[in-house]
């Protein structure tokens, strides 16, 4: 094998995955290395979530392989994938929404001194400290989370993961119960996230929220890749194209307009031109 | 990778968090409806029913709140999890026909009995634990299933051994006088007897209360409870912990029936049937939610203080004691909806 510094953090390589005879996936080949954003895109029940439940352990792979910086592994639970550095924010497992925003934080990885007792102090300083690193800034770290609007739930999430040294960052459509303006805050998370050198796989079924971002597009049709290609390899266009088959292009245009009055970011400026593009075209 | 950002000095105090009254701190706690509804039993009491505010009757009152109480910990630890016990009660009596029968028949000392007891009530909840893991079945299905099995094995069992519906007296028989100062004895507080119970459950609730508070257990209580799913994404070992709290259940069965024991002497076989609500609705009147994730052990105190205090109120009132379920399914009400109310409105103010 590859000497394990120059392997991709997470390597797929042929990876199927069956539910009894349902095939839910099929020769999948992925990559996701440090700084850098690797998009998988598909329509409802492509087999997303089943993907990334294989990198992040909740499932195991019936065929091929998956590696972890050049070694093959199989994950028996998710507290092995995090061990090895790879953290999963799902949409909806993403938080307990009734626990206070630092016990959420925390969760799972609790700082202790002895006895079994928490430090407390610390865990309460370092969320509010890290979410203010991402530009949230709480009011009060005792209010339950699930008073955080959603986009901010999932931030917390992703600051959790980064804070606690994720390698590689699994995203499950982040963006898809969000506002346009909430979704442009996320994506610029996941920019981040990119800069400080993290491996991230961001999920979504928007082409004109992964193309900003990515570096490789990873397009699924009913289990089955049906594109894997580099940022240089393909345009916008070809990217929504490839996901949707030019439909429904009106309607998306419409969407990009709002995400430009949204939030003004240069993401948000790169897809309106985008949109401007596609009417012209279509 | 900790921490590549430097974020703003945390010391800085949030202004607006200045605004938060200690008022609306306290109304914020799981525990506010039920603290409400005790003063407001205490006041009822103490107004029509002149024997009430004496300390022996009170000194009552407490005793059978603390027996009520002591399971009141295990199973509102528990129901913060997300999870019923409806075998706790007649597990009370399983644990202590255990302890009896055992030592008894095999004539060992009372003390080696309680300590089977104990083994063989942690199993207990070990398997209500496994088996509600396991199957996936609700944990209200698994444990109904339990319930039935040792109300019928408490009998059955009983009756095969000793040819009676209760257990033989173990009164003359070795280490009954010193397992009685721990469980059973009473404790003089200036010319005041108390149960020693009352000790015991104050320690427990104070135990459980710190390890909601303050350990990473409590973390993942509140957490497996709330959204198991989520818990269980981040790492939290999800089924280790619910089995620990349906143990948790256990311990405080095992205690309550080395209590029976060494208070009687002879066990029932056929007692405690029932008594898993009136500990649900303890938890439930103390503001634990009924789907897991939110609640606290003093909350579940306090509703076994009211519980206790209904209880014995309405024998020093002379009224007929058959009003007391009515008034117990009253409470029950008026304190969930209260809880409902009280959340509902510190979630939109929050
Ligand atoms: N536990 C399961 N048992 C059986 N079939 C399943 C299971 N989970 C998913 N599937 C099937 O596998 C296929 C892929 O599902 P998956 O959830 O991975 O899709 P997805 O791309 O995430 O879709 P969406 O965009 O709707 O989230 C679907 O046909 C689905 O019905
Ligand atoms: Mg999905």
């Amino acid at each position: 094998m590859t000497d394990p510094k120059d392997a991709p953090l997470v390597r797929l390589a042929g990876v199927g995955k069956n539910y009894g005879n349902v095939i839910a996936l099929r020769d999948v080949d992925l990559e996701a290395s440090a700084g850098e954003v690797t998009c998988v895109l598909g329509d409802n029940g492509a087999g997303k979530s089943t993907l990334i439940k294989i990198v992040a352990g909740l499932h195991r792979h019936d065929l091929g392989t998956y590696e972890v910086q050049g070694e093959p592994v199989a994950f028996s639970s998710p507290r092995d994938a995090l061990d090895r550095g790879i953290a999963t924010v799902y949409q909806d497992l993403a938080v307990v929404p009734l626990m206070p925003v630092w016990r959420n934080f925390f969760l799972g990885s609790e700082k202790r001194k002895g006895f079994g007792r928490m430090d407390i102090t610390f865990m309460r300083r370092t969320a509010k400290r890290e979410m203010a690193a991402m530009g949230i800034d709480l009011r009060d770290v005792d209010q339950p989370i699930g008073t955080l609007s959603g986009g901010e739930r999932q931030c917390v999430a992703i600051a959790r993961a980064v804070y606690f040294g994720a390698k590689a960052l699994v995203l499950d459509e982040p963006t898809a119960a969000l506002g346009v303006k909430q979704a442009g805050t996320v994506l610029r998370y996941i920019v981040q996230a990119r800069e400080r050198g993290l491996a991230v796989i961001f999920i979504t079924h928007n082409p004109h929220h992964a193309y900003p971002v990515g570096d490789r597009f990873l397009i699924l049709n009913r289990g089955r890749p049906i594109g894997y290609r580099t940022k240089e390899e393909i345009t916008r266009e070809e990217l929504t194209a490839l996901m949707a088959g030019g439909a429904e292009l009106e309607e998306l245009a419409h969407e990009l307009d709002a995400a430009v009055s949204g939030s003004g970011s240069r993401a948000a400026k790169e897809l309106a031109e985008g949109a401007d593009h596609l009417r012209k075209s279509d | 990778m900790t921490q590549a950002v430097a974020g703003p000095p945390a010391a800085v105090p949030d202004e607006r968090l200045a605004r938060e009254s200690p008022l609306r701190r306290l109304l914020r706690r799981p525990e506010f409806g039920a603290l409400l509804g005790a003063v407001a039993v205490f006041v009822f009491f103490s107004l029509v029913a002149d024997a009430f505010l004496q300390a022996d009757s009170f000194s009552t009152v407490l005793y059978a709140s603390s027996t009520f109480g002591i399971m009141a910990v295990g199973v509102s630890l528990l129901m913060i999890g997300g999870e019923f016990d409806l075998s706790a009660g007649v597990m009370v009596t399983t644990a202590a026909l255990v302890a009896t029968l055992v030592s008894y028949q095999l004539t060992l000392n009372l003390w080696v009995g309680v300590a089977i007891s104990l083994v063989v009530t942690l199993a207990i909840g070990a398997l209500n634990g496994l088996l509600y893991i396991r199957t996936g079945l609700p944990s209200f299905i698994v444990t109904l299933a339990t319930f039935f099995m040792l109300a019928g094995a408490n009998l059955g069992v009983t009756k095969a051994v000793t040819g009676n519906v209760a257990s033989d007296s173990v009164r003359d028989m070795d280490g009954f006088e010193s397992a009685r100062k721990v469980f059973a004895s009473d404790v003089d507080v200036g010319g005041v007897n108390v149960k020693i119970t009352v000790f015991w459950w104050l320690l427990f609730v104070g135990i459980a209360t710190w390890i909601l508070l303050r350990t990473r257990a409590g973390n993942w209580i509140f957490a497996v409870g709330g959204a198991a799913g989520s818990a269980r994404a981040v790492g939290v070992p999800v089924a280790r912990t619910k089995i620990g709290l349906f143990m948790g259940v256990a311990f405080c069965g095992w205690f309550s029936g080395m209590h029976l024991v060494f208070a009687f002497a002879t066990v029932q076989s056929g007692e405690g049937v029932g008594n898993e609500f009136n500990y649900i609705i303890c938890a439930v009147i103390g503001g634990c939610l009924l789907t897991g994730g939110y609640g606290s052990a003093i909350g579940a105190a306090i509703g076994a203080f009211i519980f206790g205090m209904v209880n014995k109120g309405i024998v020093y009132a002379e009224w007929n004691p058959d009003w007391f379920r009515f008034f117990l399914g009253a409470m029950l009400l008026i304190a969930t909806v209260v809880n409902l109310i009280v959340r509902r409105r510190v979630e939109r103010s929050a």
